[in-house]
């Protein structure tokens, strides 16, 4: 649920993870990637917008440093397939963005910034049906804050963040907001 | 955005850029195995049309089923309309039906502006009369923004390009729909016709205006040529169809005055040979079959952006 929890609601929340350890959490994963994946073949990294994008070409570029393997990296936007389109006006659509040759027999790792009720991934899954047949699908994200609606599990977590539903979760990465920060604020209000 | 589209100059620059790079999104669909979004399942789209229309219709039918809504059509001929239904008529009907979204296009001026105090919905204006064709508009503006501006193109408008639309103005709801669309974009916008096919009171619309074409080709980026709507004219606007095409028709001399990176455009029909000779119009040059594909993205963008969120509350309108 990126939109219902990672905006910059709560600028005065108590720092959960900072720059060094959202690094640390994001070559820790990297290194599962591998090895879930037996040495990474055929692996596509596809974030979900907007900061799943970032998190995405950050394993990716980890993932060459480490393997020297170059790890097909895109984008794919969930908006058209999200179950709460309803119960907002309409929004502005994000970027879709697949690697040359597709998805088909590909292991598709699915990078997303909060996992919180589990809806995006489900339309993400969806939206992904439509794009072709992965071999298989796993679910990567940075933070998960728990309270799943939907039977939805995370392959790779940087951390698991016991969260209240009233707590507002904020994912904050220097490409999208100009620095690295994990904040947790006193919600209440869901932007 | 507003709840209907009745008039291109009820759009901002913030709406139309909207609805422009939600089309540049949707775009890629058509590259795709599925050329399908589930989006709009379960609402109903009704194509109202009492005016021939090939490309328009087959559009939006197109975009609305490539939403997964339901497209009901109805065309005049063959329904109650021919019996002396009136439009308000139709539309009780139509609202009794539940429809979400109502498509029209009429011969009269106006009558997608009677129908959304009607009903429900969102009303969609598909060409009314003389009036206005804002999704035609929306769509020649995603071509050109597509043609024109390289790269990255999402929030650009269309500020410094030279647009030179030609022909019948008198009678285009084409060409007033891009004037007010392209010059909310920031667009330059030129009509050149002979006077008696410019409409009165011209002087007020955000455009230049011009009766000698020859001058214009050298500095437009974009020239749209207009069909001679003969259906309409019920006066002798020119001496003879064989001058008109002497004067106002893009023959190749005439495109070769064009700069080398300026686009012709035609909302077609075509009458080829009269304002558009036919080895311009299937020159590398012409955006005309570029249009077609632009229109289905354009109007699913519009679909997507009128039915695609919130319900509107009845009550508010």
């Amino acid at each position: 649920m990126s939109q219902a929890s990672s905006s910059v609601a709560g600028r005065d929340g108590l720092a959960v993870l900072d720059a060094e350890e959202i690094r640390r959490a994001l070559t820790r994963i990297a290194h599962e990637i591998l090895e879930r994946t037996h040495g990474g073949d055929d692996v596509i990294l596809l974030g979900i917008p907007t900061r799943g994008v970032p998190l995405a070409r950050r394993l990716a570029a980890r993932i060459g440093e480490f393997e020297g393997l170059e790890v097909p990296c895109g984008s794919l936007d969930v908006t058209m397939h999200r179950d709460d389109l309803r119960l907002r006006p309409a929004r502005a659509l994000g970027r879709t963005d697949l690697p040359v040759g597709g998805v088909d027999g590909k292991t598709i790792v699915l990078v997303d910034d909060v996992l919180y009720s589990g809806r995006t991934v489900r339309a993400a899954l969806d939206a992904l049906t439509d794009l072709g047949r992965p071999r298989t699908v796993q679910l990567a994200v940075l933070v998960d804050r728990g309270h799943r609606e939907l039977p939805i599990r995370a392959d790779y977590v940087g951390k698991n963040l016991p969260t209240s539903q009233r707590e507002v979760v904020c994912v904050l990465l220097s490409e999208v907001d100009g620095r690295d920060e994990v904040m947790i604020g006193e919600g209440g209000r869901k932007p | 955005m507003k709840r209907h589209l009745i008039s291109a100059g009820d759009l901002t620059r913030a709406d139309a850029l909207l609805i422009l790079d939600t089309a540049e999104e949707l775009a890629s669909l058509a590259d795709r195995p599925i050329k399908k979004l589930p989006t709009l399942r379960g609402r109903t789209v009704v194509n109202l049309f009492f005016e021939d229309s090939t490309r328009t219709r087959i559009s939006f039918e197109a975009a609305a089923k490539r939403l997964s809504a339901d497209v009901i059509n109805f065309s005049a001929k063959g329904s109650s309309v021919a019996k002396g239904e009136s439009l308000k008529d139709t539309a009780l009907t139509l609202e009794a039906m539940g429809a979400d979204a109502v498509v029209i296009r009429h011969g009269a001026s106006g009558a997608p502006h009677r129908l959304a105090g009607w009903v429900q919905g969102s009303v969609v204006n598909a060409g009314d009369g003389t009036h206005e064709h804002p999704t035609q508009a929306l769509l020649d503006a995603f071509t050109i923004r597509r043609r024109l501006k390289r790269g990255s193109t999402r929030g650009a408008g269309l500020d410094g390009i030279r647009v030179t639309i030609v022909g019948d103005v008198l009678h285009s709801r084409v060409a007033r729909s891009n004037v007010l669309l392209l010059s909310t974009l920031g667009a330059q916008v030129t009509l050149a016709g002979p006077p008696t096919l410019l409409p009165l009171a011209v002087e007020n619309w955000p455009c230049a205006v011009s009766y000698d074409l020859d001058s214009e080709l050298p500095k437009s980026d974009v020239v749209m040529m207009l069909r001679v709507q003969q259906e309409r004219m019920t006066a002798a606007y020119f001496p003879s169809v064989r001058e008109y095409s002497r004067r106002y028709g893009l023959d190749a001399a005439r495109m070769g005055r064009l700069p080398d990176h300026a686009i012709v455009m035609h909302p077609g029909p075509m009458n080829r040979g009269v304002e558009i000779a036919a080895d311009v119009a299937d020159s590398a040059r012409s955006t005309i079959v570029e249009q077609v594909a632009n229109g289905v993205t354009t109007r699913m963008a519009v679909l997507y952006l009128l039915l695609g969120g919130t319900e509107f509350p009845a009550v508010a309108q």
